[in-house]
């Protein structure tokens, strides 16, 4: 006991050095850039005295240490600076734009593992034979073939041609405000307001976005999935399994699964934490209002409060994800306890 | 008769060759205790893993015979192998850090080989599971239920490995090198154990081994292979008297702590015993 409690510190203490090299990397991002924020905030015309004035204001005359500290002291007050482009505070922005992505992202992400995981595990049972090689080429196409193009020709089969699903955007304008953003994910906020129009609208929005971005994660883990269980089924204790009169089945999923499901977690982690950095393309493509897209116009813009407002973010998520997954070892696996 | 081999052959292909790893083996068993021997790759755990149908897919088996209590296990179907497979015949392996399941604790390892063949609750083969720990001495059995096998040592480990063999009660047992990975001290513990177990339950027991005297010692009969064939098939009060070279040569080039000696003779290996 006295030893988990000493390990679960440890990994608390890493956490802490993390995030504490994470405010430094983004305040240094916020320094190092080309952008002179103070002329950003008060325009290209003001007079040197107006900037002059700027820059003692917004505490840039102080020495760098100083700077960082109070940095510091915003960021644990929840404040992220102001958007010059959207003249909103940055966490307002963010807690906007986030939630699109998060509701993306986890869609995506359950449906990847929901296909990927049992797609790897067939193809490790049967590798080698042809359903292997299927399996192969399915995630070949979907590492190789650029989201892009994906994206574009699902739209004009599936939207311009079919008109099976909706264009791009979140939802239908005719919902537009209707919907008292709750939690800000707009399948979950239509439930919570008993409006089944407006829910399968979002979910028919979602359709298309997700099923990309599912399949590039599928492809990812089903090949992860794969290498896992191929290295798990040549062990000796599953020809202790099948000797003890087990049917296949129950060899694969409870025998050889789980000693791969381990590292699966790790995989799936990362893939969520990949999914949640907001995937530019797809949500230029699709119009998407996510965090991949404010953080690249506000880059476009030179808008430096949401870049690191957002990086700092993405870089929460990271940690967290890791976090989670190192507990998640310790549960799955008796051997780090 | 509860296990007749007549002619197996064992042969691995690939796309451009074909190894024929056991080549015309011919055995038969009862309630009795058969050693085979032979250095590695004569094709000891092939020829046992046959008779449980456990070898990779991409071995060819053929043979006359090759029957469990009259069941025909080439032609049987992967259903009627399983009734066989644990039930009937164990099959203990040669490393329990390898053979048992590591992220599985050691009581449902064990319960989960009664409950597939017996039925019954998850509490009545945690029950059963315990009292399987219990017989094969292990003193604690409900904290090595509890824990996991990179918990215990190795000879508790082939303990677990046996006590999951023996839960369905099976007729035969067919332990693989089931000491070579343990030292040599508990070696003997667990050999006693399989045997006291073995006669106890009046099973048959084929034990799979390269330690020569440690074979005769247990065992009825001994089958001497050699390159996927057997060479000899003898008493094991008889060994001593062997009459094959190839035995004879084994039993030639052990050293011996009474009568040492400065050099060790060297095995001379006689093609024609592959011809014979």
């Amino acid at each position: 006991m006295n030893k988990r409690i000493r390990s679960f510190s440890a990994t608390l203490s890493s956490v802490f050095l993390t995030l504490l090299g994470l405010t430094i990397v983004t305040f240094m991002i916020g320094r190092v850039m080309p952008v002179d924020p103070v002329i950003a905030a008060v325009g290209d015309n003001a007079s040197e005295s107006v900037i002059a004035q700027a820059r003692i204001e917004m505490g840039l005359d102080q020495p760098l240490i100083v700077q960082f500290f109070r940095y510091l002291w915003q960021l644990l007050h929840g404040d992220l600076g102001m958007s010059i482009l959207t003249r909103n505070p940055v966490s307002t922005d963010i807690a906007r734009f986030f939630p699109a992505t998060l509701e993306l992202a986890t869609a995506a992400l359950l449906l990847s593992a929901a296909i990927g995981i049992p797609l790897g595990v067939w193809a490790a049972v049967r590798q080698g034979k042809f359903v292997d090689q299927a399996i192969r080429v399915v995630c070949l196409a979907g590492h190789s073939v650029p989201v892009f193009m994906l994206s574009l020709i699902s739209l004009l089969i599936f939207y311009a041609t079919l008109g099976l699903a909706p264009g791009p955007g979140r939802q239908d304008v005719i919902f537009d405000g209707m919907i008292d953003p709750v939690t800000g994910l707009l399948t979950i906020d239509t439930l919570i307001a008993g409006d089944w129009d407006a829910f399968r609208d979002a979910v028919a929005h979602m359709a298309q976005p997700v099923c990309i971005l599912a399949y590039f994660s599928m492809a990812y883990i089903t090949r992860m999935t794969r290498a896992f269980m191929v290295d798990a089924l040549k062990g000796e204790f599953v020809i202790t399994a099948r000797a003890k009169g087990l049917s296949a089945s129950t060899v694969i999923w409870s025998h050889a699964f789980p000693t791969g499901a381990v590292q699966l977690v790790t995989v799936l982690a990362l893939t969520y934490a990949g999914l949640l950095e907001g995937a530019v393309v797809t949500e230029t493509v699709f119009s998407w209002p996510g965090l991949g897209q404010y953080l690249t116009v506000s880059l476009m813009n030179a808008d430096m409060n949401p870049v690191v407002g957002a990086t700092l973010l993405i870089g929460l998520i990271y940690v967290g994800l890791n976090l989670i997954a190192d507990l998640l070892y310790r549960v799955l696996d008796p051997r780090v306890r | 008769m509860l296990v007749d081999i007549q002619n197996l052959r064992i042969a691995f292909e690939s796309r451009s060759s074909r190894f024929e790893a056991v080549r015309g083996i011919s055995l038969s068993l009862g309630a009795e205790k058969l050693g085979i021997v032979g250095e590695s790759g004569s094709g000891k755990s092939l020829t046992a893993r046959a008779l449980m149908k456990l070898l990779p897919s991409n071995a060819a088996i053929t043979a006359d015979r090759l029957s469990f209590d009259g069941i025909d296990v080439l032609s049987a179907s992967e259903k009627q192998m399983r009734q066989i497979r644990g039930k009937r015949a164990g099959f203990i392996l040669q490393d329990p850090k390898y053979s048992l399941n590591p992220v599985m604790n050691i009581g449902r390892q064990v319960s989960e080989a009664w409950r597939t063949h017996k039925g019954g609750s998850k509490k009545q083969a945690l029950e059963a599971a315990i009292h399987l720990l219990d017989q094969v001495k292990i003193r604690n059995p409900r904290e090595v239920a509890a824990s996991y096998p990179h918990e215990v040592s190795g000879g508790m480990g082939q303990r677990v490995m046996i006590a999951m063999m023996l839960a369905p009660d099976p007729e035969l047992l067919i332990a693989d090198e089931p000491t070579s990975a343990l030292d040599a001290t508990v070696q003997a513990e667990i050999l006693r154990l399989i045997e006291e177990l073995v006669s106890e339950r009046n099973m048959g027991l084929i034990l799979i081994s390269h330690d020569l005297p440690l074979v005769s010692h247990f065992c009825d009969r001994v089958a001497v292979m050699y390159s996927g064939r057997v060479m000899e098939e003898l008493k094991a009060s008889e060994l001593l008297n062997a009459r094959h070279p190839y035995t004879k040569g084994l039993l030639n080039c052990m050293p011996s702590l009474t009568h040492p000696r400065d050099r060790l003779p060297v095995l001379n290996r006689d093609a024609s015993w592959l011809t014979a």
